[in-house]
């Protein structure tokens, strides 16, 4: 029963309490670039969860037998060639998503999401929760992708998935499009407040303020 | 030549890596605090673009581009999918040479930057500069200058946001907008402030 509970907070925690990119700053590159439509967004979404899934699987399999001192090269290789499969399928079966996300996808190798759970938890956890783990932050790193995508693509151009929600004013409608929306500043503004939102109902992640300049250096990607 | 500073100035500016592009964010944010740190980042960043995308377009165009092994009697030989491997091989390679080099000649500059340095490896604006050199088939006198303005962008980015978030240090902000929320709004700011260069781009 205890490890059930287990595995459920594995899942679940790096939704909200733990999520990748409004705490850990963690993919936030792909994160916004993505976001100008819902379907490039959920189509992001899905290939990464499935990238970070299947690398922490394998590299937990073999994590006994990977030299410490080449770790990063080995797991660098596998994402990669995990990446290219999908970025092989995507071409073949929706090549029109594919040249919308453009360099994107072939960004997921670098993603500083996908080698920070392997490097923090998939090197030292058994297969099964190294992928439920990866599952779990894969979701969270979705849900804000979702949302970010689903708002901008709603204010952008009054639609959702492609199909018209909100009548334009040019057709006899009452909504203007916000074009900003769609440009790049309003996704830093959008992701700036929901850090904000979140932050203030989950108190526990406000940073502590610095009256003096820190010396400490976060680790990046 | 007029040609080549234009689209040094493209890279810089209009086509900027953490502002326009969103690449490269997970660094833009985490080590732009200090300023020292922020300068160091972004010398480091000038250096390894300026390397390592004119050396993919080399690896690019010799051996992966489709039709590149037709000397050997493979013409259609197409190994543009093995791109993402090769780049990320070279850059690794790169990066470590770099290091190398730098902590044999110039010891004041490594010590400098050279925590940064391994970092990069794994940075995302890195490799998407060289995924950009192969979409947009450039050569290769024009890809060592793409590498190099997109490298400036990024530093004069990473420099500008680091100097105001020092300022803001002592700002009373609301308690849940502190460090990440506010680095994103100022981001967002700063991104506004450059897509005015898109505008004079598209006036030319």
């Amino acid at each position: 029963m205890a490890a059930q509970l287990n595995v459920w907070r594995t899942l679940t925690d790096p939704l909200i309490r733990q999520n990748p990119v409004t705490l850990q700053i963690l993919g936030i590159c792909s994160a916004l670039a993505v976001t100008t439509t819902l379907a490039t967004a959920l189509t992001m979404s899905i290939s990464l969860t499935v990238v970070l899934t299947l690398a922490a699987g394998v590299i937990s399999m073999i994590r006994r037998h990977i030299p410490d001192t080449i770790r990063l090269i080995v797991q660098i290789v596998i994402v990669a060639s995990l990446v290219i499969v999908i970025d092989q399928i995507l071409r073949a079966y929706f090549a029109e998503i594919s040249r919308a996300l453009s360099v994107y996808v072939g960004l997921i190798t670098t993603n500083c999401l996908v080698l920070g759970r392997t490097e923090s938890y998939a090197r030292h956890h058994a297969p099964i929760p190294a992928m439920v783990d990866a599952l779990g932050n894969g979701l969270g790193y979705s849900l804000i992708l979702i949302v970010i995508g689903g708002l901008r693509e709603l204010f952008g151009k009054g639609a959702l998935f492609g199909t018209q929600v909100f009548p334009l004013a040019e057709t006899g409608g009452w909504f203007t499009p916000l074009s900003l929306m769609l440009l790049a500043p309003s996704a830093f503004f959008l992701l700036g407040l929901l850090v904000w939102a979140v932050r203030s109902f989950w108190s526990e992640q406000v940073e502590a303020p610095e009256h003096t300049p820190p010396l400490r250096v976060e680790p990046a990607e | 030549m007029t040609a080549l500073w234009d689209l040094f100035l493209m890279a810089a500016f209009v086509d900027n890596m953490p502002l326009t592009l969103f690449l490269g964010l997970c660094t833009f944010l985490a080590l732009s605090k200090r300023p020292e740190a922020a300068f160091g980042l972004g010398i480091a960043m000038i250096c390894v673009l300026g390397v390592t995308v004119p050396l993919n377009n080399l690896i690019y165009q010799g051996l992966l581009a489709p039709g590149a092994w037709s000397w050997a009697g493979l013409p259609d030989l197409d190994l543009s999918y093995l791109s993402l491997i090769a780049f990320i091989g070279v850059i690794a390679a790169s990066v470590q040479v770099l290091e190398l080099l730098l902590d044999r000649f110039l010891p004041s500059i490594h010590t400098a930057f050279g925590v940064f340095l391994p970092l990069l490896t794994v940075q995302c604006a890195i490799l998407a500069g060289s995924l950009f050199m192969v979409e947009r088939s450039y050569t290769f006198v024009e890809s060592a200058v793409f590498g190099l303005g997109s490298g400036f962008g990024f530093a004069v980015a990473v420099a500008m946001l680091a100097a105001i978030r020092s300022r803001l240090a002592y700002a009373d902000l609301p308690a849940g907008l502190r460090g990440l929320g506010i680095a994103f709004v100022l981001a967002g700011l700063m991104s506004l402030g450059f897509a005015s260069f898109a505008q004079m781009a598209a006036a030319q």
